[in-house]
């Protein structure tokens, strides 16, 4: 499998998921910097997280219009899998890759810690073997919203990827950790070959790191 | 020409450091204060003779980069 890793100046889980690709996957992914103009085949193409750009603007708004993203968005519609983490995620909604946007946490608080999510729908390439999950967010802006019609659209299109649950599997107002619309975690474009989530999979993926239940996610991508 | 554009929240949309600003406001006594929207001020010089052309690109701009229309509505005034 052939994998590239994006990195901009303010990634800094860039190693981290390269290290879970190379474990999980069995791939030495590619860095590609943000000023690069092409990828030209790749198998899958991760946006990792981070600061990219200070957060200038609003998150992920500058490194949408980096260079490198235009060949992203190529690889996208031509059906390749991308993966969004964190400011990954925030990086592929500007882009327009994803629908819906990421709001500042309505607890206004930066928000570190684990939590628990649920694969919503079981039949993609990231999440067929995705199960209940423990692994962290660290985020200031990962309120999902997006208004009535874009989340029934998503909701018909199968496009929720995770939703915030308690350790039962139960979606509700408790387990919901900076108040997303819907408990959502993550989304998937309409085709299912782009996902973006606040979690950090790469950050619980070995038992050193204390859980390692995000090693679903890449193991999904195997088979 | 200068250009001002005021990006605001959409009506719809939440805006919790909003109400904490009202809440920090009324705390200060001024008890008459309802509702409170925050948002970003943008200004920005423009090498352009035509206020019309300016106003469409900064309205292009704005679509483009400087809001995000999912949750932000825009606004654009041109100065000379």
């Amino acid at each position: 499998m052939k994998t590239h890793v994006i990195v901009f100046p303010g990634s800094n889980c860039d190693r981290d998921v390269a290290v879970a690709i190379q474990n999980i996957i069995g791939s030495s992914p590619e860095m590609v910097w943000h000023k690069d103009s092409t990828i030209n085949q790749s198998d899958l193409i991760v946006v990792p997280g981070g600061f990219s750009y200070g957060d200038y603007l609003r998150c992920g708004a500058m490194a949408s219009t980096s260079p490198i993203m235009k060949s992203v968005i190529e690889n996208a519609n031509k059906g390749v899998p991308v993966m969004g983490i964190c400011n990954g995620f925030q990086i592929l909604i500007e882009s327009g890759l994803l629908q819906g946007a990421l709001m500042r946490n309505s607890s206004l608080s930066f928000i570190c810690r684990d939590i628990i999510i649920k694969p919503t729908n079981t039949k993609t390439i990231f999440t067929n073997k995705s199960t209940i999950s423990k692994m962290p967010i660290a985020h200031n802006e990962g309120n999902y919203f997006a208004n009535s019609n874009q989340i029934k659209e998503i909701e018909d299109n199968d496009q929720i990827a995770f939703q915030y649950c308690d350790e039962n599997g139960d979606i509700n107002a408790h387990s919901n950790p900076n108040g997303s619309i819907n408990n959502i975690a993550g989304v998937f474009n309409k085709s299912k070959n782009v996902l973006g989530m606040m979690p950090h999979p790469e950050r619980a993926a070995e038992s050193i790191h204390g859980c390692d239940d995000g090693r679903n996610i890449f193991e999904s991508l195997l088979s | 020409m200068l250009a001002k554009i005021h990006i605001t929240l959409k009506k719809d949309v939440l805006d919790p450091q909003g109400s904490v600003i009202a809440n920090s406001l009324k705390s200060l006594g001024f008890d008459n204060v309802n509702d409170v929207r925050q948002g970003k001020f943008i200004e920005l010089e423009i090498n352009s003779n035509n206020k019309e052309e300016a106003e469409k690109q900064c309205n292009d701009m704005c679509e483009k980069l400087l809001a995000n229309l999912v949750i932000e509505d825009y606004s654009v005034e041109i100065e000379n």
